[in-house]
């Protein structure tokens, strides 16, 4: 009789030592936009590096296969954050560190400031950009529904010239985003909704501090009664409340209306379980966090409320 | 293929050839004999690997070593002068504040990088600045009671408990 033993070299043998990047790739640190754009090109599988949070652990788990990694970080372009026409223009190489940190961003978009403090920990949030948050486009990614509700537009600069994809058109699927082979994402824009708005991002986690959401929350309160609300981590992609909006909009907040809104979420949302949620709790929470979302944008839109940061959950 | 990294560590100019697969952690550790950044999960969760670059800090475990080039690192051996704990290291011994002593380093670092920015952080910020690091003994009671006691000790001398180290520009890479 004979047995087989199989041995397979997992990694996680090597559990306390340090775990090597067994692939091989070709590193470029380049100057400029234009530069970037041809090292793009040129490779067969390129792939860009801003912080670096996701893509080193992908290239460590063997998730990403590039030929060629292109650190966009000496771009010095690429690193503002500005507000001109009505717009935030944060640059691709932006850390959440910075939104944190940026005077304008407090001023005008506090809810930015809001999702970027439950990114991560300190350390991660010093080198993770939202550009690369988007660009991973994984489905509990704090930033996704950030985008959706402020209808925030990623400008991709190609070879050809440069386009603006709508939040809406950005988001394709689970780490599936519209850049196309060849293409840079230098920023993302978003658009002021109203000369004053309040907001709130509700991020369930399993525990405060650094953790990646079970499901998130995020809601917008515009004068008038308006309403923009979407929901993270409960879809491979943000989602849109369009009906809990249509609801809302126009109509003064009381109890009665956020429970009709509540009763709404599941007609929008179908969560699965994994790892870290069942799909029930998902659903559960969902609804608790959109209750309190919407109270707290409607109470900061009037000046009041809980402060910008503070958990809710 | 070999990429030239010019930086500093720890107030030393460091030369160093490595291929760009290598991690910050990875050179610190093998190569250049920097021990105190650990080895914990590997990927950005546990926060042992904490070193500085340019007074922020982040994880060397998810920092490839080519990046770093012409940019400061600082890790926990440099913020001692001439062998002297700093004071947060001292209240960090007055408080026994870790048992094994695996998180250290990243706690120091981390908390070290709060006190520069705030000097008077309250609680609530003290342990939003160290949730990123895991300590596994302590239940962190003790750490953030250290926390404590160093900023109310550095309110009565001095706020800037360590020279911040200079922010530098990013620098296009130079390539051999």
């Amino acid at each position: 009789m004979v047995f087989l033993v199989s041995w397979v070299p997992y990694k996680s043998t090597y559990i306390g030592v340090v775990m090597p990047i067994l692939y091989e790739f070709e590193y470029h640190k380049p100057a400029t936009v234009k530069e970037a754009l041809r090292l793009l090109v040129k490779y067969k599988k390129p792939a860009v590096l801003a912080g670096g949070t996701d893509l080193v652990n992908e290239l460590k788990e063997e998730l990403a296969h590039p030929d060629a990694v292109i650190d966009i970080k000496g771009i010095r372009v690429l690193r503002s954050i500005s507000f001109k026409d009505n717009r935030l223009t944060i640059g691709a190489i932006a850390t959440f560190t910075e939104m944190i940190e940026s005077r304008v961003v407090h001023a005008k978009f506090p809810v930015i400031a809001e999702v970027a403090k439950t990114v991560g920990s300190m350390g991660v949030r010093n080198r993770a950009t939202m550009a690369g948050n988007v660009c991973s486009a994984v489905a509990c990614a704090d930033s996704a529904p950030l985008l959706a509700a402020y209808e925030a537009q990623v400008v991709v600069q190609g070879t050809k010239g440069k386009r603006k994809i709508s939040a809406a058109q950005w988001f394709k699927g689970n780490r599936r985003t519209d850049l196309k082979k060849g293409e840079l994402v230098t920023a993302i824009e978003f658009p002021l909704p109203a000369k004053q708005h309040g907001g709130c991002f509700v991020k369930l986690g399993r525990y405060s501090g650094e953790d990646l959401a079970q499901a998130s929350v995020l809601v917008l309160a515009l004068p008038e009664n308006q309403y923009r609300i979407a929901f993270g981590s409960v879809a491979p992609i943000p989602l849109r409340a369009g009906i809990i909006e249509s609801l809302l909009n126009g109509k003064t907040l009381s109890n009665e209306l956020i429970e009709q809104a509540t009763g709404l979420v599941p007609e929008i949302i179908s969560p699965i379980t994994d790892i870290r949620a069942s799909k029930e709790y998902r659903l559960h929470m969902c609804q608790v966090m959109l209750g309190r979302g919407v109270t707290a944008a409607v109470e900061r839109l009037g000046g009041g409320g809980p402060a910008y940061g503070t958990s809710l959950i | 293929m070999k990429n030239r990294t010019y930086f500093k560590l720890n107030g030393h100019r460091v030369v160093l050839d490595s291929g760009p697969q290598e991690t910050l952690l990875e050179a610190l550790r093998n190569r250049l004999g920097v021990k105190s950044p650990k080895c914990g999960c590997d990927r950005g969760d546990c926060g042992t690997c904490t070193v500085m670059i340019d007074g922020r800090t982040c994880r060397s475990c998810l920092v490839l070593a080519v990046e770093v080039d012409g940019r400061e690192v600082t890790t926990l051996e440099g913020l001692m002068a001439d062998g002297e704990l700093t004071p947060l290291q001292k209240v960090f011994l007055d408080h026994n504040s870790f048992q094994c002593g695996f998180c250290a380093p990243g706690m120091i670092l981390s908390a070290t990088e709060l006190l520069q920015r705030n000097s008077v952080p309250s609680e609530e910020q003290i342990k939003q600045a160290i949730a990123g690091n895991l300590c596994r003994c302590t239940g962190y009671q003790p750490i953030i009671d250290a926390i404590k006691e160093c900023v109310k000790n550095s309110a009565k001398t001095d706020p800037s408990l360590i020279p911040s180290p200079k922010r530098r520009r990013e620098s296009p890479g130079r390539r051999k």
